[in-house]
């Protein structure tokens, strides 16, 4: 165990853990965060998504010493129920999730593109999600809600 | 009654956790100020000083509160899974009590506080409360009630009544009004549910109808909402289980000591064949569970996957059963002009959650407390009382939110670890999956063989439809006092149920099709009364029901989707055939005027040419394009639905690229149009991951598909065809089920269209490219 640092939504953060744990237990049992969630462990659905300096990342194979210099944003992070991001906002008007366990993975990663590539054809933003799952299929209104916020932030 | 500080230190005092009690000064409910979804939902609330034998449904108090504010809560035994049922169901009550939806508050399905209701499956939530009782029943008795009281206080007759926001007024007189707060004044109803409450009508309905936006999607879409994997309870510890090496391995032996470095482990449990560990933190569990050395045996080993279908059939024992028998088949297929014969194949599937299955568990003194995403509080209740032989009223069971799970995931399993865990530890304990351990041992959707026949007579009819089919099956819902038919309880020394031999014998009272075994074409004649939607009354329905060496249990469109692929595939061949056009070929058929209207509703909206298949100028070679249909009235009386698929074959590579999926649907009075489009599409997308990918595989000891590289599910990232929906709404008749319509006719409406575009036929789920591609070499005679 050692003492450690960490910079989330905005705020520092000082916690006791094992280097080698994943950022995403840090961040739901350390932190009690609910934005980011575990889905494989394995690095392959998303769900544990999180911003790392601008970038998504998959939390959940992330030690947590790797990321202690780095400003890491949940999607708590990005807005609040009274005045959510753009994103979250496109999200609600096109009623873009069915469970919602997934958004993690959908929203910060098209965010994190869009960012980085803000003209990104559909055909780019299809690409750039081509590793993201969401199992309930709420693929059509995840799209329209992107490209809204994609239409509004260029 | 009240929610008072007494009822709540009466709670605790029975030993239950207590987390969130929200405190306030309501008489009848404790109002609250917070969004619901912001922090925990509101689940201990209400009438808690009521033990679980005293929620009477028949009575309005066990459905309906309103509060001194006039506040109006419901409690409901049908819980949100993702398929926006809560929302809703608030647009129900806040319709029947002429209320605005900002002041409904729905509590869900806690077994101190909700009815039981069963569980939230079958696409039986909307027919069961929408209807003319139960959750919607209540609304109007307590509409009525309300207005008696007014009637009373105001001196009006109740017709001379008006209600709007909550307050009641004389139409003559505004100003001679009353609110619900008033009126009820911190007082029970006490009064029955009144079979004769009128419902409001349709066409005065304001709320409900509307596309009311999801109440918890805010919550949702800024990480705010609390899932069962986001709830802490003081003292809590972590835990993770160590399932067998191999299907039917049973435990040697554990090695504690290989452990005993790991820092903050608590306890390695072992309670038959069930291993699990607890420790302090999540990481620390999940490194134990990975270090603690087990010994297993064998196992029972695994028939080959390569012809598992093949052994299927003819398996013993087996439980068969007739659907429906006119024994004329044999005999009119033995004069019938045409005979076509084909057997279709289906793979077991999984439900397979974005996010592995979770639960908290807190054992304590003999009391248990479950925080748990199961679809059935009140069975899971019973089955943990059975597996820790803990009398059922110490249990309590409060469903929180999970990962979509689209059937019988692993809730219940998760439930039953984190029970086990935390009777061996007496602290709670709140248990993760992995996702090896999810995928491996979950209850998966099964596997099917079906072979069927039909006769066509010289004028191109049909005139007999025969029907057989073999499916295998162990386990399945662990209803209330079966545990072992989820893996945890089998582990721990519970039997699952399995199949014992069974003739079959003739179909009596009526004619059933609750699993779609028998096709949308046959009249369905039992017992005098013809009750299927076709015209061909030639018609046998056998299935055989086999043992599965894996558990098996409901996954979305459970049977129906494995029959309906079957049918509507073999339809399309018949059609075929007699170069009779899909659509008209499938309206000749039918008698059902509204599965008729679906199709003519479907073909009319995806500007359907009329044409038999395969398409005239299909070539062999490049991209061939084609279009397929399907219909099914979804387990013979819960909904209408049919779809066209337009796709792309690429025929050097055998890739299916799906570019559009025109749906028509009939579920009745629609609650919420976008909320059921939002079905439509998700089940739509979700059955097209299943028809052209999803596959369980194993080898000759344990399942081999465990990760999302090996199970494969489209993700965002697809070529994701266009979804468009046509809703038929009847405001007038029963309200059926959304949930699981659109999936049911996906690999049909595909496999159609792969073989209008190319002329070959897929007759095996998931049409992977090597088996398209194997598929179109096949082809032979012209194209």
């Amino acid at each position: 165990m050692s003492s450690m640092a960490l910079m989330v939504n905005g705020r520092r953060r000082t916690i006791e853990v094992d280097p080698a744990t994943p950022l995403l237990y840090v961040l739901t049992d350390d932190l009690q965060l609910r934005g980011p969630k575990f889905g494989c462990g394995l690095g392959q659905c998303g769900a544990c998504t999180v911003l790392a300096a601008g970038r998504a990342i998959r939390s959940c194979i992330t030690p947590v010493s790797t990321v202690r210099e780095a400003q890491i944003t949940t999607l708590e992070g990005l807005g609040t129920v009274e005045n959510p991001h753009p994103i979250q906002q496109a999200f609600i008007d096109e009623q873009a999730a069915q469970c919602g366990f997934c958004l993690s993975g959908v929203i910060l990663t098209a965010k994190a593109f869009l960012d980085q590539n803000p003209k990104a054809s559909d055909a780019e933003v299809q690409q750039a999600l081509s590793d993201v799952l969401c199992r309930c299929f709420a693929h059509t209104r995840m799209f329209r809600a992107i490209k809204r916020y994609q239409e509004q932030a260029v | 009654m009240t929610m008072t500080s007494d009822a709540l230190e009466a709670l605790t005092s029975a030993g239950f956790s207590r987390r969130h009690f929200l405190k306030g000064a309501g008489a009848l409910v404790v109002s609250f100020s917070a969004a619901p979804f912001l922090d925990a939902m509101p689940s201990t609330q209400g009438p808690v000083d009521a033990s679980p034998q005293q929620i009477d449904p028949t009575r309005l108090d066990s459905w309906i509160a309103v509060a001194a504010d006039g506040t109006v809560t419901a409690y409901t035994g049908k819980c949100e899974l993702g398929q926006g049922i809560y929302t809703a169901q608030m647009q129900l009550i806040a319709e029947e009590l002429s209320v605005p939806l900002s002041r409904v508050q729905l509590i869900q399905c806690d077994t101190s506080v909700s009815p039981d209701q069963g569980g939230t499956s079958g696409s039986r939530s909307t027919p069961t409360n929408f209807n003319e009782r139960n959750l919607a029943l209540a609304g109007a008795t307590a509409r009525e009630a309300l207005l008696r009281l007014a009637s009373k206080r105001l001196g009006v007759a109740v017709d001379q009544l008006a209600v709007a926001a909550g307050v009641v007024s004389a139409t003559a007189d505004s100003s001679r009004r009353v609110s619900y707060g008033e009126l009820v004044a911190g007082r029970k109803f006490d009064i029955p549910l009144s079979s004769s409450a009128t419902r409001k009508p349709p066409s005065e309905w304001k709320i409900l109808g509307r596309s009311v936006p999801r109440v918890d999607m805010p919550a949702m879409v800024t990480g705010r909402l609390e899932f069962v994997h986001n709830v802490r309870v003081p003292g809590m510890l972590h835990g993770r289980v160590v399932r067998p090496a191999a299907v039917g391995a049973t435990l040697v032996s554990v090695d504690e000591s290989s452990v005993g470095d790991v820092p903050g482990l608590v306890k390695v449990v072992v309670k038959k064949n069930f291993v699990g560990v607890v420790a302090e933190s999540e990481w620390q569990a999940i490194q134990a569970a990975n270090k603690l050395k087990t010994a297993w045996t064998r196992g029972s080993g695994l028939p080959s996957q390569r012809d598992f279908h093949k052994r299927l059939r003819g398996q013993t024992p087996s439980q068969d059963a007739f659907v429906v028998s006119s024994k004329d088949v044999d005999e009119t297929l033995a004069h019938a002009t045409t005979v076509l014969k084909a057997t279709y194949l289906y793979p077991y599937q999984m439900h397979g959650s974005i996010g592995t299955s979770c639960a908290v568990v807190d054992v304590r003194a003999g009391k248990v407390t479950i925080w748990s995403a199961t679809q059935s509080v009140y069975a899971l209740r019973s089955g943990t009382a059975r597996l820790l032989d803990l009398a059922v009223e110490n249990v309590r069971v409060i469903f929180t939110r999970g990962a979509g799970c689209y059937g019988l995931n692993g809730a219940d399993t998760v439930s039953y670890d984190a029970a086990l865990l935390s009777q061996a530890v007496e602290k709670p304990v709140r248990v993760l999956l992995s996702r090896t351990d999810e995928m491996a041992w979950e209850n998966f959707g099964s596997a099917y063989v079906i072979d069927q026949r039909v006769g066509v007579d010289a004028e191109g009819a049909i005139v007999a439809w025969d029907y057989e089919s073999w499916f295998p099956r162990h386990g399945g819902r662990p209803g209330h006092d079966r545990p072992g038919n989820v893996v945890t309880g089998a582990l721990a020394g519970f039997e699952p149920s399995t199949v014992t031999a069974r003739r079959a014998t003739d179909p009596s009272d009526s004619f059933r099709n609750g699993s779609n075994a028998a096709p949308s074409y046959v009249a369905g004649c039992v017992g005098g009364t013809c009750g299927g939607t076709g015209r061909v009354k030639s018609e046998r329905v056998l299935t055989h029901a086999v043992r599965s060496p894996f558990f098996t249990g409901p996954l979305r469109s459970p049977s129906r989707l494995q029959n309906t692929f079957a049918h509507e595939c073999f339809m399309d061949e018949v059609a075929a055939r007699v170069k009779a056009d899909p659509v008209a070929y499938r309206l000749r058929h039918l008698h059902d005027a509204r599965l008729s209207e679906v199709v003519s509703a479907a073909a009319k909206a995806a500007r359907w040419e009329a044409r038999s298949s395969p398409r005239p100028d299909a070539g062999r070679a490049g991209v061939a394009r084609g279009r397929g249909i399907a219909c099914v009235l979804y387990e013979g009386d819960n909904g209408y639905c049919a779809m066209i698929a337009e796709v792309e074959v690429d025929q050097a590579t055998g890739r299916v690229a799906t570019k559009r999926l025109v749906v028509a649907h009939d579920c009745g009075p629609v609650s919420n149009p976008d909320g059921v489009r939002n079905q439509i599409e998700g089940g739509a997308l979700q059955g097209l991951s299943r028809a052209l990918s999803e596959e369980v595989t194993w080898d000759d000891r344990k399942v081999t598909s465990i990760d999302w590289r090996t199970y494969r599910s489209l993700p965002l990232g697809f070529e994701v065809p266009i979804v468009e929906s046509v809703l038929i709404n009847r405001p007038d008749v029963e309200a059926f089920g959304a949930g699981e319509t659109s999936i049911t006719v996906v690999a049909a409406a595909v496999g159609n269209a792969i073989f209008d575009a190319t002329g070959a036929r897929i007759r095996e789920v998931p049409f992977t490219p090597e088996r398209v591609k194997k598929a179109l070499d096949a082809r032979t005679g012209t194209a």
